[in-house]
C-alpha cells in the first residue's frame, strides 16, 4: 500500500486550513497566495480521502489513539466525503475569485480599507474551512457543538467585514441567533449524556429511546439547527448577513455554511434519534419546508436588490431540503429521497455559489445593486451573464443540471409514495424560481441606448463564476460517481430497490 | 471508435459548438460567423444524409449516456426520427441563409446566431429522442434557447412577449416532467420503439395511464398551440422573421406535435392508445383548433398574426391524423408534418421581405404589391395555395390521406372539419393573393428600401423560391420513393404492421 | 422533602437556562441580551456539572468538566466578538440596539 493510501488524510482537511489560518494573519503580505494554496492543498487532500473511502468503506480515526469515550474519533462515511469535496471545490473557486477580488486595484472605497479587508477575510476564511470539514468528520455531538461554533464565529466576522451600517446590524442579529441555536443544541448535548452516559453518535443511536429526556433533546436539537439554517420562520436573520456581505462572503455563506447545521439535522434525525422521529414530526419539518419555498419565492419576486433577491432565493431553496423528512419516512423510497436532498445541496451549493459570485460582479460593474437599473448590462458583463444564467437553471431544476437530476429523485420518491402534496410543491416552487431568475435575466435583452458608466471587472472573477456554473450544469450529466460514494454508510435504503428502479415492464 | 455509436452525437455536436462558438465572436466579425454558420448548417445536412442512408439499410444508430441508474439519456435514429430530423436540417440550412440577409446590420448578431444555433441542436436532439426523459432534456433545453430568440429586439413588447412565452411553456413543461417521473414510477424506464411497450402497464394502471396520458398531451401542447394553450404564438410574432419561420415550421411548434405524435406511437403504441380511450378526445381537441384557428385568423390584419393563428389551426392536422385509428389517416397526419413545414416556412420568408423591402405589415397595406415584388409573391402563391388543399400541391396530398383515413375509420365528421377548414383557409388567404394580384397600389410603400437589381436581397430572395419549389415537388412528386410521402408510408407501414 | 443535590442543581441549571432565554427576547439592548446569553450558558454548565456529581465511584465524572471548560472557552471568545460588535454598531447607529428596519429591500 502506497503512502497515497494509508496517509491520515482526514486529519490534514483540518489541519491544513488551520495552520493556514495562522500563517494568514502572521503574513499579510502573502496571504492570498497563502489562501488559494492551502484551498487547492485541502481539495487535494479531499479526493485521497475519497478514493480512501470508495476503496475501502467508512473510516474511522481516533485522534491521538485515545478513541472513544474520552478521546475524539474523525469519521468519513460517503455523505461526509461528498460534504467535503463540495466545501473543497467551491473554496477553491471563491479563493481565487477572492484573492482578485480584495486586491489593490479593485479597491471601491478607499485603499486602507480595502487591505483591511484583505488582512482579515484570509484567515477567517481558512478557520471557517477548517470548522466545515472539523464538522463533517466529526463522530460525537459535542465535537459536532465545537465545530459548529468555530463555523458561526467565523461566519459571523466575514458577514461583518464590509463594515458599513447595514453589514454591521445584520452580523450583529447573525450572532445573537446563532448564539442562542449552539446553546439550544448544547443543552440537547447535555441531555443526551444525561440520559445514556455517551456522547459518540454510533453508540447513542444504539440506545436511544422514546422518553421525555430524549425528547426534549430532540425538540432543543432541531431548533437550535433549524435557526442555524435559516428555515422558515427562523430565517429572517439570513437575507440582509447574504446580501450585506462581499460578494465572496455571500457565496461561502449561502452555500456552505448554511449547509453544515442542515447536515447536523440529518445526521441527528437519521441515525442518533432513528427510532424516536415520528411521521408527524417529519410532515410537520415538510410544512416548515413548504412554507420557505413559498415564502422565500415570493420575497425573490417582490425585493429591488439583487444580492437580497439571491438570498431569499437560498430561503427557499432550503425549503427543498426539508421535504426530505417526510418523504423519507416511506421505506420504499428512503434512499431515493436521501439521495435527493443530498444531489440538491451539492447542486445547489455550486449554482448559488455562482450566483453569488455573477451578481457580484453586476453590483461592481453598475456600482450598485438595483435590478432595475441592470439594463444593458450583457454589453459589459456576457461571461457573468451567462453564469447567471446557468445557475438559474440549476437552481430551477431545468435539465440538463444538478438541480433537475436533485428534483427527479426527490420527485420520484414523492410519486412512487403516494405524497402528491409535496411533488406538486416542488413543481410551483419551480415555476416560481423560473419567474425571480428571469426578473434578472430580461434585462440581459433590453435596448440601451448610450453606454453606463461601467466599472471593469477583472476576468478573473468572471471566469470563477462562470466555471462554477458550468460546474452545477455538469452535475447533471455525472451523478452515476456521486451516489456511489453515497452508498457508502448511508443510514437508509430503498426497500426491495431493485423493483423500484427496474419497474414492471 | 464504432462510427455508429458517434453519428447522431456528432450530428447534434455540429450546430452545438458552431452556436457556442459564435458567442464568443465579435459583434463586426460578419464573415467569420456566417463562414461558421453555413459549415454547420451544411455539416449537418451532410451527416444526415449518411444517416438517413444508413437507416434506410436497416443500421442502428443509437448513442447512450447513464444519468442515473435507471435513468439513461438515449439517442435514437428510428424511421421517424429521420422525418423529423431531416426536415429541420435543411430548413434550417435556408433560414440560416435567409437570416443573415435578414439581420444584415441589426444589433447582437453574435447572440441571436449563437442562441439560433443552439436551440436547431435542442431541435434535433427533440428528434433523435429514443425515451421520454431524453426528449424531456431536448425539449425544455428548446425553451431555454427560443427564448433569447423571441426577445431578440429588447423592446417593451418583446420582453412581454417572451415572458408570456416562458409562463405557457414552462408550465407545460412542468406539467411534462410529473407525467414523465410518474411513468418512470409505474413503468420503469420506457424508451420508444414501435408499437409502444405500455400494453401490459394499461391493464394494469388504465386511470394511471389516462392521466398520465392528459397530463402529457397538456404538456405538449402547450407548444404545439393546441388550443387554448396557443397564447404565446401569435404574441411571439414579434421576434424577428426568422425566427417566426423557424419556430413556426421547423422548430417550436413541430417539436410539440412531433412529441404527440412519438407518445401516440411509440410510447403508448397505437391500440394501447386505442384500449385507453384517449383517441377520440385527443382527435375532438385537435379538430376544434383546426376551426378555431382558422377562425380568427380571418379576423387578422396583421400578416405575421394571421398566419400564426393559420398554424394554430395546421399544426393540428398532425395531431388529427395521429388521433384517428388507421395508418392512411396516420400517413396523412405524418406527412402534413414536412409539408406544413414547407409551406408555412415559404409564407413567413415572403412576409418577413414584405416587411423588410416595404415596410408592409398589415393585408390591407398589401394592395400591388404583385407588381412590386413578383417573385416574392409567387412564392407566397405557391405556398398559401397548398394550405388551401388546392392539387396537385403538397397540402392537398396530406389533405386527401387524411380524408381517406377519417373515411375508413368511420369518423365521417372529420371531413367536415376538413371542408370548413380548408373554405376558412380559402377565405384568409385568397383576398391577399387577390390584393397583391389584382389591384392596384395604393399610395407609397410605409418605408422603401432602395431597390437593387432585383426585387428585394438575394440572400432574401433565394430562401422563399426554394421552399415553394420543395412545395411543388413534394407534391407533384408525392409517388416517388424518396418524397416524405414515401417516407412516411414506410413509418406508417411499421407501426400499424404490428 | 429534600432533593437530591444533582437533581436541585439540574433544576437550578435548566431554570437559569430559561430565564436567560426569557431575558434574550424581553430586551432590546444589546448588552443585555449578551447578559442573557451568558446566563444561558451558565444554566447548560451548571446542568452539566451536576450530570457529573452523578458518577458512581468517589469521583466525579470527568467527561463533562471537560465540556464545560470547552464550553466556557467557547462562550469567552462568543461574549468578546458579541461585545465588540455591539460596539460597532454602537458607534454607526447611534443606539445600543438593533434597529427594526425589515430586510433594506
Amino acid at each position: 500500500m502506497t503512502f497515497l493510501e494509508t496517509a491520515p488524510w482526514m486529519i490534514w482537511t483540518v489541519l491544513l486550513p488551520l495552520c493556514a489560518g495562522i500563517c494568514t494573519f502572521l503574513f499579510q503580505r502573502a496571504a492570498p497566495w497563502l489562501g488559494v494554496a492551502a484551498a487547492l492543498g485541502n481539495a487535494l487532500a479531499v479526493a485521497a480521502l475519497a478514493a480512501q473511502v470508495l476503496r475501502g468503506g467508512s473510516l474511522r480515526y481516533p485522534v491521538g489513539g485515545w478513541g472513544v469515550p474520552l478521546g475524539i474519533d474523525l469519521r468519513a462515511d460517503g455523505l461526509s466525503t461528498l460534504m467535503l469535496a463540495m466545501s473543497a471545490v467551491i473554496g477553491v473557486a471563491v479563493s481565487v475569485y477572492a484573492a482578485r477580488y480584495f486586491s489593490d486595484e479593485d479597491a471601491e472605497d478607499d485603499l486602507e480599507a480595502q487591505r483591511h479587508k484583505r488582512a482579515y477575510f484570509w484567515p477567517l476564511w481558512m478557520f471557517l474551512l477548517a470548522g466545515l470539514n472539523g464538522l463533517f468528520l466529526s463522530a460525537d455531538i459535542f465535537h459536532l457543538y465545537v465545530t459548529l461554533e468555530l463555523l458561526g464565529f467565523s461566519a459571523v466576522s466575514l458577514a461583518a467585514l464590509a463594515g458599513q451600517r447595514a453589514a454591521l446590524v445584520a452580523a450583529m442579529r447573525y450572532l445573537l441567533v446563532s448564539l442562542l441555536g449552539s446553546l439550544c443544541f448544547l443543552f440537547g448535548v447535555a441531555l443526551l449524556y444525561a440520559a445514556y452516559a455517551t456522547v459518540d453518535v454510533t453508540t447513542l443511536a444504539g440506545l436511544a429511546k422514546a422518553g421525555p429526556i430524549t425528547w426534549t433533546a430532540l425538540g432543543l436539537m432541531t431548533g437550535g439547527l433549524l435557526m442555524k439554517s435559516a428555515v422558515f420562520p427562523l430565517h429572517f436573520w439570513l437575507p440582509p448577513a447574504h446580501a450585506n456581505a462581499p460578494a465572496p462572503v455571500s457565496a461561502l455563506l449561502s452555500a456552505l455554511v448554511v449547509k453544515a447545521s442542515f447536515y447536523i439535522l440529518l445526521r441527528l434525525w437519521f441515525e442518533l434519534f432513528r427510532g424516536v422521529v415520528t411521521l408527524p414530526a417529519a410532515n410537520f419539518l415538510g410544512l416548515l419546508g413548504a412554507a420557505a419555498i413559498l415564502w422565500g419565492s415570493f420575497q425573490a419576486l417582490r425585493v429591488r436588490r439583487l444580492k437580497l433577491l439571491v438570498a431569499y432565493s437560498t430561503v427557499a431553496q432550503l425549503g427543498y431540503l426539508c421535504l426530505l423528512f417526510p418523504l423519507a419516512q416511506n421505506a420504499g423510497v428512503a434512499f431515493t429521497a436521501w439521495s435527493g436532498c443530498i444531489y440538491f445541496m451539492l447542486a445547489h451549493a455550486c449554482a448559488k455559489a455562482a450566483m453569488f459570485l455573477a451578481a457580484g460582479n453586476m453590483a461592481h460593474a453598475a456600482g450598485h445593486d438595483r435590478i432595475a437599473g441592470l439594463d444593458g448590462i450583457t454589453q459589459a458583463l456576457p461571461l457573468s451573464v451567462t453564469a447567471f444564467m446557468l445557475a438559474g437553471i440549476s437552481l430551477i431544476g431545468l435539465p440538463p443540471s444538478g438541480g433537475f437530476i436533485a428534483k427527479w429523485m426527490l420527485l420520484k420518491a414523492a410519486i412512487a409514495s403516494g405524497q402528491w402534496g409535496w411533488a406538486l410543491l416542488m413543481l410551483a416552487g419551480s415555476l416560481l424560481a423560473a419567474g425571480y431568475v428571469m426578473r434578472v435575466l430580461r434585462h440581459a435583452f433590453t435596448q440601451v441606448d448610450k453606454a453606463l458608466p461601467l466599472h471593469r471587472v477583472p476576468r478573473t472573477m468572471e471566469w470563477t463564476a462562470a466555471g462554477l456554473a458550468v460546474l452545477a450544469v455538469l452535475l447533471g450529466l455525472m451523478a452515476a460517481r456521486p451516489l456511489a460514494l453515497l452508498r457508502i454508510g448511508a443510514p437508509v435504503a430503498d426497500a426491495a430497490v431493485a423493483a423500484v428502479e427496474g419497474g414492471p415492464r | 471508435m464504432n462510427l455508429d455509436h458517434w453519428l447522431l452525437v456528432f450530428i447534434l455536436l455540429s450546430s452545438f459548438t458552431t452556436g457556442l462558438i459564435i458567442f464568443f465572436l465579435d459583434e463586426e466579425a460578419h464573415r467569420l460567423r456566417t463562414f461558421l454558420n453555413l459549415l454547420g448548417a451544411s455539416l449537418k445536412v451532410i451527416l444526415v444524409g449518411a444517416m438517413i442512408a444508413g437507416v434506410h439499410s436497416n443500421h442502428v444508430y443509437e448513442s447512450r449516456l447513464t444519468l442515473l441508474p435507471g435513468l439513461d439519456l438515449v439517442l435514437r435514429a428510428d424511421a421517424m426520427s429521420v422525418l423529423f430530423v431531416a426536415l429541420s436540417s435543411v430548413l434550417w440550412l435556408v433560414t440560416t441563409l435567409y437570416a443573415v440577409g435578414y439581420l444584415e446590420g441589426a444589433p447582437h448578431r453574435s447572440r441571436f446566431f449563437g442562441f439560433f444555433s443552439i436551440c436547431v441542436s435542442a431541435t434535433t436532439g427533440v428528434a433523435l429522442s429514443g425515451n421520454l426523459i431524453t426528449f424531456l432534456i431536448f425539449y425544455e433545453l428548446l425553451t431555454l434557447s427560443t427564448y433569447p430568440l423571441v426577445a431578440h429586439r429588447g423592446t417593451e413588447k418583446a420582453l412581454k412577449a417572451g415572458r408570456n412565452y416562458l409562463i405557457y411553456t414552462l408550465s407545460g413543461g412542468a406539467l411534462l416532467l410529473l407525467a414523465t417521473v410518474w411513468l418512470h414510477t409505474l413503468a420503469g424506464p420506457v424508451e420508444f420503439s414501435l408499437g409502444g411497450k405500455l400494453g401490459q402497464a394499461a391493464l394494469e394502471h388504465g386511470t394511471e395511464l389516462t392521466i398520465i396520458f392528459a397530463l402529457l398531451i397538456a404538456g405538449l401542447g402547450v407548444k404545439a398551440a393546441l388550443v387554448p394553450l396557443h397564447g404565446w404564438l401569435p404574441q411571439a410574432m414579434v421576434a424577428p422573421a426568422p425566427v417566426s419561420a423557424l419556430l413556426h415550421a421547423v422548430a417550436v411548434v413541430k417539436a410539440g406535435a412531433f412529441g404527440i405524435v412519438r407518445v401516440v406511437y411509440d410510447l403508448y403504441g397505437v391500440r394501447t392508445a386505442q384500449y385507453l380511450g384517449v383517441l377520440p378526445p385527443l382527435a375532438a381537441v385537435a379538430a376544434f383548433t383546426i376551426v378555431y384557428g382558422s377562425a380568427r385568423a380571418l379576423f387578422q390584419d396583421d400578416l405575421k398574426r394571421r398566419l400564426a393563428f393559420s398554424t394554430v389551426s395546421q399544426v393540428s392536422f398532425i395531431v388529427l391524423g395521429t388521433a384517428i385509428f388507421g395508418p392512411v389517416a396516420a400517413l396523412g397526419g405524418l406527412v402534413h408534418l414536412v409539408h406544413q413545414g414547407l409551406m408555412k416556412i415559404t409564407l413567413f420568408f415572403c412576409a418577413g421581405n414584405l416587411a423588410e423591402a416595404l415596410g408592409v405589415h398589415k393585408v390591407s397595406e398589401m394592395a400591388g404589391v404583385g407588381k412590386r415584388m413578383p417573385w416574392t409573391m409567387a412564392a407566397f402563391t405557391i405556398g398559401a395555395l397548398g394550405m388551401i388543399g388546392v392539387p396537385p400541391l403538397a397540402g392537398f396530398v396530406s389533405k386527401w390521406y387524411l380524408g381517406t383515413g377519417a373515411v375508413l375509420a368511420g369518423d365521417y365528421w372529420v371531413l367536415a372539419v376538413l371542408a370548413v377548414s380548408s373554405a376558412l383557409n380559402a377565405a384568409y388567404l385568397l383576398p391577399i393573393l387577390h390584393a397583391a394580384w389584382f389591384q392596384e397600389q395604393q399610395g407609397p410603400w410605409p418605408r422603401e428600401e432602395t431597390r437593387g437589381r432585383w426585387e428585394t436581397r438575394g440572400m432574401l430572395l433565394l430562401p422563399p423560391l426554394i421552399t415553394a419549389g420543395l412545395v411543388l415537388g413534394a407534391g407533384l412528386l408525392a409517388n416517388a420513393p424518396f418524397s416524405p410521402l414515401g417516407w412516411v408510408r414506410l413509418i406508417s407501414d411499421r407501426e400499424y404492421g404490428l | 422533602m429534600s432533593l437530591e443535590p444533582a437533581l436541585f442543581y439540574a433544576l437550578a441549571g435548566v431554570g437559569l437556562f430559561a430565564i436567560g432565554l426569557h431575558a434574550l427576547f424581553a430586551y432590546a439592548h444589546l448588552l443585555r441580551k449578551i447578559l442573557a446569553l451568558n446566563v444561558m450558558s451558565g444554566g447548560v454548565f451548571l446542568f452539566l456539572i451536576a450530570i457529573a456529581s452523578r458518577s458512581a465511584g468517589p469521583v466525579p465524572d470527568p467527561v463533562p468538566h471537560a465540556m464545560v471548560l470547552t464550553g466556557i472557552v467557547v462562550s469567552v471568545c462568543a461574549t468578546g466578538l458579541a461585545l465588540v460588535l455591539a460596539n460597532r454598531v454602537q458607534a454607526t447607529t447611534g443606539k445600543m440596539q438593533l434597529p427594526d428596519e425589515g430586510d433594506g429591500a
